[in-house]
């Protein structure tokens, strides 16, 4: 094991071919790796060994004190029928997906927003969330967009970028802290058919305190490249004999 | 009754517009002639017609331009008002020299044609902030000479 860490590491002598199988089965690959040759040098390892009762003191009157409890609680129930073993299945759960970023998306990247409620707005990517959505941002103080999520589906990444690196983004900024909350109704009273006054949403403390934090970074960056504020301030929009599919952005 | 007279005059290939005798056609497919290939695999480079094939093709090679010894097809070819001096089907390595030395690649960048394929390739090119930046450019120009034409107007409404 120590000579193979000295050397570099040879590269794998073993092939596979179509149908998974190896070239070379377990008694070629013994002599092709020299595994006679190798000294095995086995550490043992110390068993900790975790007591099984431990004592616990217990307060009152005429209990005896201390009691010695399992550390390891014994199982409630013991099923009666041995079940079928549960196949596993290759779907996975939403947040064992793979995100996927285009590559031309990357932070700094200048995006075109399609949809939604700042489309033709141009704002400036963050980075990647771990729900796979990106968080953008204005500056708000260039054209209202504040931070916020949205899907790489709906925006069309420009070949324009800005550098980012030296920006620092608060730890907090997570899916949860953008998740929208949901509002309070107020309960239905005797007699009260039509709702009152229903929750309305306001901008939280944290929201404007993290906007500001990012924003006071990246203004000097934009402001330094010429043209950009004001590119940034403009709307995207087509005209006429602008096909977007001839067009490079 | 001179226009009787003038009208038996007309030679082949001219025609009388504007009180003048004008060439219809100008360039011709002939060896040597510098042709612009506007489309295939070599769309958009130049190359010299050698030879001609039938009705239909020509014997055409580019060596300065990348273009290989081919019979191409003259719905192909855009006729350039070049011309290089050689006999028919010459070696491309004299195709090479008279073209050089002719310095079409030169006189081709200095025509107005080049320099508008030029102009649409750089269009095509430009990104979106490039776009931006272009429209605030013509808006100044045109600012600019729009300042300058009401001063004009305003000195020669004095007058």
């Amino acid at each position: 094991m120590a000579d193979e860490k000295k050397k570099k590491a040879h590269s794998c002598r073993n092939k596979l071919l179509t149908g998974g199988v190896s070239r070379y089965g377990r008694s070629a690959m013994y002599e092709r790796t020299a595994t006679y040759k190798k000294k095995w040098t086995v550490v043992k390892k110390e068993k900790v060994k975790t007591p099984a009762f431990v004592e616990k003191q217990i307060g009152g009157d005429k209990n005896g004190g201390k009691r010695l409890v399992r550390v390891k609680r014994s199982p409630r129930y013991y099923p009666t029928d041995e079940l079928p073993p549960r196949k596993r299945s290759r779907k996975k759960p939403f947040c064992e997906h793979k995100r996927n970023l285009r590559a031309t998306i990357t932070p700094g990247t200048v995006l075109i927003l399609v949809a939604g409620r700042y489309k033709g707005k141009r704002v400036v990517f963050l980075k990647q969330l771990a729900s796979g959505l990106l968080l953008v941002t204005g500056p708000m103080k260039v054209n209202g967009v504040p931070m916020r999520r949205i899907n790489q589906i709906y925006c069309i990444a420009s070949k324009t970028k800005v550098d980012i690196s030296k920006v620092e983004l608060p730890d907090r900024l997570t899916d949860e802290y953008f998740k929208k909350k949901k509002l309070r109704k107020p309960k239905h009273q005797e007699g009260e058919i039509f709702d009152e006054a229903k929750e309305e949403y306001t901008v939280s403390d944290e929201r404007k305190e993290d906007q500001l934090k990012v924003d006071r970074q990246l203004l000097p960056i934009v402001k330094a490249v010429p043209h950009m504020k004001g590119y940034l301030q403009s709307p995207f929009f087509l005209s006429t004999k602008q096909y977007p599919h001839e067009m490079a952005f | 009754m001179a226009a009787p007279v003038a009208f038996q005059l007309l030679h082949a290939n001219t025609t009388y517009v504007n009180a003048r005798f004008v060439k219809v056609f100008t360039k011709y497919v002939e060896i040597g002639r510098v042709a612009f290939i506007a489309h295939g695999k070599d769309s958009g480079k130049l190359c010299v017609i050698i030879d001609i094939v039938d009705q239909n093709r020509a014997l055409v090679d580019g060596p300065c331009t990348g273009v290989l010894r081919q019979a191409l097809n003259f719905k192909r070819l855009h006729l350039t008002p070049f011309k290089i001096k050689i006999p028919h089907s010459v070696k491309t390595k004299i195709v090479r020299k008279k073209f050089d030395e002719g310095e079409i690649l030169k006189k081709w960048q200095e025509t107005t044609w080049a320099k508008k394929i030029e102009i649409k390739k750089k269009r095509a090119a430009l990104s979106d902030f490039d776009r931006f930046k272009l429209m605030r450019a013509k808006q100044a120009r045109g600012r600019i000479i729009r300042t300058q034409v009401n001063k004009l107007k305003k000195e020669a409404a004095k007058k």
